[in-house]
């Protein structure tokens, strides 16, 4: 514990003189002291930071804009209410500052924690190019390589396709969103898409070991290996390899487009899907809208480091503070985020709370058909957990 | 020309002006609009409109393509059509200087007649060349590819009511083909937006929504990750929503257009936006209103140059057996009419083939029937003269 302040005090020191070029330096002195968490990758286990304080865990919020704070207020409520054994470190992002410190601090406190649930922070694009996505850059600071939603149909939900249950596996930091971009000639714009092979490798051992572990029987690579030969190529080469490794999980791919086909008219086919960082984007983006929408909650997993969010990032700026935005997906995220932090318990008491609520219709809001407001969503799913929780009864 | 073909060009003539005059057909003036509309975006008027006869390149394709062909061909002359078609065949030829091209005279033909009608093409792997339809695509600078997407009443799908439009710019972005092993393991693909294409893409997006009395046109973007590319298109489409001030233009992020899309199509209209979300937006569309089977496409090039194409594959597993299914061919044929502005003969056409899938007495196999395409194709033919 001495050691690890000391590392941080260090990096203190050294990064106001050095900026940018010690930062690896901190990375390595970073990971190589969080010795548990290098020994649960080894082994592949996912060994969530030891709850430090008298048992509480410590998590890193992020509230981020448009409707983030106010669900993220929401969970806290929610949490506080089933004396869930959390602590929220509250970390502010500033999306209109151009400079680096505050996504810097939120991702020094994800280090420090190990653990965060964010909501999205937002891109003002009519800044500079050169200030990048924040997402973007917390993404790929902490090497957050997997991006896991798992969209199933809620009974209670009306949608036009039913029986869905797709986890879409998507590869999180390099691809198109690699923000290497340059203007070589006047009024042409050359954008980068990197595709290496160690992380497509990476993130196809992750599907296959995933869809083992929840017993799928079917991998689908998602590409455009027809157009993109050498990129997408190479990707769809990792998933071949990686699949040689698994005979018992049946690997295939798709061609992108023929996936967004397929999706819409016959989404029932698909088990478990992976794919590079843009086809995700997508690919995501429909699987959620098929199921309803606003519901799915979304996971960022890294080797030492997991950030929980909703599924389909957006800020919702248009229903901020309205008190009409759907806080199931970010109820769920914390859920996730519960099961991450072995506080099962806890994680199914709320989890069954929000899905007996779903089925109240007159409780839906505005975007899955209902009139109902987020607080008297969340009001009832804290009536559903003090009428069934014995962790509370003390009345 | 035989002189069959003689009598009955005057007699379409005659019928064209007797028409008019005896206000049998009437003209309603969105149709006008329409007309003026089309024949402004058309650069000087073909040289082979010769007697209100307009000369159409036709390339039948392979697989399933020779047969969907003639079925439009022959639908074409049931309804009387003053279409003259100049089959021409397209296979890759290495020209001078060791690059591959079309042949000679299908390019002379595409570039007299300036529209084209196209069945699918196979693509041979490992033949050496690239696609044909990459081919087709770089010698006409077939800049834009147009795919309307309007629900078909008869043929169920979970989405009804879908009546939008995607363009898509068909040159550059992220199929530019260029890519990189930079190091072993590590490759880069470039993905490349100019200023000209992505102005010349957002011209054309709006005067298609101001020729076809469309509300708005829809940016798709990825502004926020990738943000000098992206950034380029948009400011291109915001200067060009300045120069036409009467469609309203909004911009939206792929994945919240992906998003509502799948929940909700009805709020969307026209959608602009890159090669690569085109290529999957226009899919996506296609597969809200029946597949690739039932949808058309058009592709606007520059000099006035369009290809009219079926999007769906060549389906070897069923060519020759008489199976196919001609409606993509045939709605994009209809599409080719309202762009030279033979809005009457296209509204009859339309009618007919939307009645047959309606009444669902004749279909094919992948509508849902089982009947052969010359039955369709002949019962679509009696729906058009029965309109007549």
């Amino acid at each position: 514990m001495a050691a690890h302040s000391a590392v941080l005090s260090m990096s203190k020191i050294f990064n106001p003189f050095w900026g940018g070029r010690f930062g690896n330096t901190v990375k390595v002195f970073g990971t190589t002291l969080t010795s548990h968490r290098n020994r649960s990758s080894r082994n592949g286990d996912n060994i969530p930071p030891p709850a430090k304080y008298g048992g509480r865990h410590t998590v890193t919020l992020i509230p981020g804009d448009g409707i983030g704070p106010d669900l993220l207020n929401h969970v806290r409520e929610v949490f506080r209410f089933s004396c869930v054994p959390v602590d929220f470190e509250v970390v502010h992002v500033n999306s209109a500052d151009e400079s680096e410190d505050d996504i810097n601090n939120a991702i020094m406190a994800i280090r420090r924690n190990g653990v965060a649930l964010k909501g999205n922070i937002e891109t003002i694009h009519t800044m500079a190019p050169s200030v990048k996505s924040r997402n973007n850059l917390l993404r790929t600071n902490l090497d957050l390589y997997a991006n896991v939603m798992h969209c199933q149909s809620l009974p209670a939900v009306q949608t036009r396709h039913k029986n869905i249950d797709i986890m879409i596996i998507r590869e999180n930091t390099e691809g198109e969103y690699s923000s290497l971009e340059h203007e070589s000639v006047s009024g042409v714009v050359e954008c980068l898409k990197i595709i290496t092979r160690t992380n497509s490798l990476r993130i196809a051992d992750y599907a296959f070991k995933l869809a083992r572990e929840k017993g799928r029987s079917r991998v689908t690579a998602v590409h455009k290996a027809n157009i993109m030969k050498l990129g997408d190529g190479l990707f769809l080469q990792c998933c071949r390899e990686v699949a040689s490794g698994y005979p018992d999980i049946t690997f295939d791919s798709m061609i992108v487009d023929n996936t967004t086909m397929q999706l819409v008219s016959k989404p029932q086919q698909f088990d478990v899907m992976v794919m590079p960082n843009l086809y995700g984007n997508v690919v995501s983006n429909v699987c959620a809208g098929l199921v309803g929408g606003a519901l799915v909650p979304g996971a960022n997993y890294g080797l030492n480091y997991a950030v929980f969010e909703t599924a389909t990032r957006n800020t919702g700026k248009s229903i901020a503070g309205k008190n009409i935005a759907n806080p199931t997906a970010m109820l769920l995220a914390g859920c996730m985020m519960l099961d991450h932090l072995k506080l099962y318990d806890y994680a199914t008491m709320i989890r069954n709370a929000i899905l007996s609520t779903m089925n109240e219709t007159r409780l839906h809001t505005a975007d899955i058909g209902g009139q109902g407001t987020t607080s008297e969503v969340v009001q009832s799913i804290m009536r559903n957990i003090q009428s069934k929780g014995p962790l509370i009864s003390e009345r | 020309m035989a002189g069959k073909a003689w009598r009955s060009t005057i007699f379409n003539l005659l019928r064209q002006w007797g028409l008019s005059i005896n206000g049998k057909d009437n003209i309603e003036a969105q149709e006008v609009s329409r007309v003026v509309g089309a024949l402004r975006t058309e650069s000087p008027q073909p040289r082979t409109y010769v007697r209100g006869i307009h000369t159409v390149t036709l390339i039948p394709g392979d697989g399933i393509g020779p047969e969907i062909s003639s079925a439009v061909m022959k639908i074409f002359e049931a309804a009387k059509a003053p279409i003259q078609w100049e089959e021409r065949n397209v296979t890759a030829i290495k020209g001078p200087g060791g690059k591959w091209m079309i042949p000679p005279d299908a390019k002379e033909s595409m570039d007299r007649n300036k529209i084209g009608l196209k069945g699918p093409l196979k693509t041979p792997i490992a033949a050496g060349h690239p696609s044909m339809n990459l081919l087709l695509r770089k010698t006409f600078d077939l800049y834009a590819n147009v795919r309307p997407c309007v629900s078909i009443e008869g043929y169920k799908t979970p989405y009804t009511d879908v009546n939008l439009v995607t363009i898509r710019e068909n040159t550059e972005g992220e199929y530019s083909g260029i890519e990189h092993v930079i190091v072993d393991g590590v490759v880069q693909s470039i993905k490349l937006i100019t200023e000209q294409a992505s102005q010349r893409i957002a011209e054309y997006a709006f005067e298609y929504a101001r020729n076809n009395q469309r509300a708005s046109v829809t940016a798709v973007h990825k502004a926020n990750i990738m943000r000098m590319s992206d950034g380029l298109f948009l400011r291109k489409c915001r200067e060009a929503a300045e120069k036409h001030k009467d469609v309203k233009f909004t911009e939206m992020y792929l994945d919240t257009v992906c998003l509502n899309m799948v929940q909700d199509p009805t709020q969307f209209d026209v959608l602009v936006m890159p090669n690569l979300y085109g290529d999957i937006l226009s899919d996506l569309c296609a597969g809200l209103i029946g597949g690739l089977g039932v949808t058309p496409s058009g592709n606007i090039g520059a000099n006035g140059v369009a290809i009219f194409e079926s999007v769906h594959g060549t389906a070897p597993d069923i060519a020759g057996k008489d199976m196919a299914n001609p409606t993509a061919l045939l709605l994009s044929a209809v599409m080719m009419l309202r762009h030279m502005g033979l809005h009457g003969h296209a509204k009859k056409i339309e009618a007919a083939c939307f009645d047959i899938i309606r009444d669902k007495k004749v279909l094919t196999k992948d509508l849902g029937g089982n009947s052969k395409c010359s039955e369709f194709t002949e019962a679509i033919c009696q729906r058009v003269l029965d309109l007549d």
